[in-house]
């Protein structure tokens, strides 16, 4: 997390710390992020704000030997497509997780952690990754 | 009446052993370990730090007690590890837990006693005669603990934490707060100066003018406001810079130390620092049945205590959390020195 981009990080915070998004009531579904509109309803559509379950599973992951910039340090590690209970999917690093249980299917828990911390001095960005559960 | 209405705790799933880290100093291991009574002590991971803890053991907090965070009118978090010099521990915790805007919080720093100065904090504010001030108020104490490489302190200086929320209706209490008392003087022992990484001690001096006179003279303090004496207690717990501190003052305090064996943890985590006195009163909290008394009391350098006599509540057997401290305690892996360096960001490029 850089100071330019501080204010579009900041906005984010309720999604970063809370899996915050939203659901449609028309039509049920849940969106993360939250959606401007309903894909499935459009104008018919009703979406109203609503914290993610913090509970899922692997639909599919990868592991990363080589990371971006500020992440090189912590490979190599996994990340997943997660799917919540309520059936809306992200993508998050998954952490403190033997590599012999991260599979596909694999229940899943929302942890709090540092997502980036690259500059001594610059603001610490803190976010969702998920660990691998039972 | 004030008291607990839920708690939770939180400790890193690493570990490194005291035998690890005196193969890196090539010191006696075995020595060291019995001198100090530590096995081994928990590690943050590299993307941990003492807010991330807070806020995975104030979630655990909130879950037991059942209680709308929105509701939450104080925040307070100790630590002497708070990854900002300016700029809230306690704001992030807040807004992570969804108990914002409408509260207060602030970071507090009292070395290793700093959350249970928060404790008594948000006892004071629940308490307050001021109409509808606060429903409930957060404590938590949490740290990364700095322990300089090869120092004596490395061997025991660990990551954890815990959290309190503070109530006033009795129906929810887990535990009451009968009574605290403080014991606070200027004593030098252990500090870290401004812009310094890591902490510098007084050696031996942490002992005697230090952790056992503000330890027994808090807690025999509050024996004496509350008219107690050390067998009406079932439990006790200490603030425990190693594993032998916590057993050492329970006999100079006339109380059996096997009471004080279920909140020392000491010698499977370290020590946690401002967490420390907070997870063994978890832990204690875990085993504990209505009606039995406990007594708690941390310390602090530089230097202080605090100390509580609570009364375990019938509330506690529908809200005992899914997992307790001893077996977080268990769930681990083991890492090497090198490792431990690089997640404590020991080496100079990280």
């Amino acid at each position: 997390m850089t100071n330019g981009n501080l204010p579009l990080i900041w906005r984010k915070f309720p999604e970063r710390y809370l899996l915050q998004g939203n659901r449609c009531e028309t039509c049920g579904t849940c969106f993360f992020p939250a959606r401007q509109v309903c894909p499935n309803c459009r104008r018919k559509g009703k979406l109203v704000q609503m914290e993610m379950p913090r509970q899922g599973k692997i639909i599919t992951f990868t592991e990363v030997f080589t990371g971006p910039y500020g992440f090189e340090f912590e490979t190599p590690y996994f990340i997943a497509i997660i799917e919540l209970s309520n059936k809306a999917r992200l993508l998050s690093q998954v952490v403190d997780s033997p590599r012999e249980k991260i599979k596909i299917g694999a229940k899943v828990e929302k942890v709090f952690r540092k997502i980036s911390d690259i500059d001594p001095e610059g603001p610490i960005a803190y976010g969702y990754k998920f660990k691998v559960v039972g | 009446m004030i008291g607990i209405v839920g708690y939770g705790a939180y400790i890193p799933k690493y570990r490194i052993t005291v035998e690890e880290i005196a193969k890196t100093w090539r010191k006696d291991a075995e020595g060291i370990s019995s001198s100090l009574n530590v096995k081994e002590k928990a590690v943050a991971g590299f993307d941990e730090d003492s807010c991330t803890i807070a806020v995975e053991a104030a979630r655990k907090a909130v879950k037991m007690a059942g209680i709308d965070a929105q509701k939450i009118g104080a925040v307070y978090v100790g630590s002497e590890s708070h990854p900002y010099a300016v700029k809230p521990t306690a704001s992030v915790v807040a807004d992570a837990i969804n108990a914002g805007p409408e509260l207060t919080a602030a970071d507090l720093e009292f070395a290793c006693k700093a959350g249970t100065a928060g404790i008594q904090m948000c006892m004071g504010l629940v308490a307050s005669s001021m109409p509808d001030w606060i429903d409930y108020g957060l404590a938590i104490g949490s740290d990364t603990a700095q322990g300089r490489p090869g120092d004596a302190l490395e061997y025991t200086a660990a990551s954890g934490g815990a959290a309190f929320i503070i109530g006033k209706n009795e129906k929810e209490l887990i535990a009451s707060i009968d009574q605290t008392f403080s014991y606070t003087t200027d004593t030098p022992d252990f500090w870290r100066r401004q812009h310094a990484e890591f902490p510098r001690h007084a050696g031996r001096f942490t002992g005697e003018p230090a952790y056992f006179r503000h330890v027994v003279s808090a807690a025999e303090g509050l024996m004496a406001k509350a008219k107690m004496k050390p067998v009406d207690f079932d439990f006790a717990v200490f603030h425990q810079p190693n594993g032998k501190f916590p057993l050492r003052v329970s006999k100079m305090l006339g109380i059996d130390p096997k009471r004080a064996k279920q909140g020392l943890l000491t010698p499977e985590i370290g020590n946690t620092y401002s967490g420390a006195t907070m997870i063994g009163l978890a832990s204690v909290l875990d085993a504990a049945k209505p009606g039995q008394k406990i007594l708690a009391v941390s310390y602090g350098s530089g230097a202080g205590s605090d100390a509580f006599a609570l009364t375990v509540k019938k509330g506690i057997e529908k809200k005992r959390p899914c997992k307790k401290v001893l077996e977080m305690v268990k769930e681990k892996e083991y890492i090497s020195y090198a490792e431990y360096a690089k997640f404590r960001r020991k080496l100079k490029t990280l």
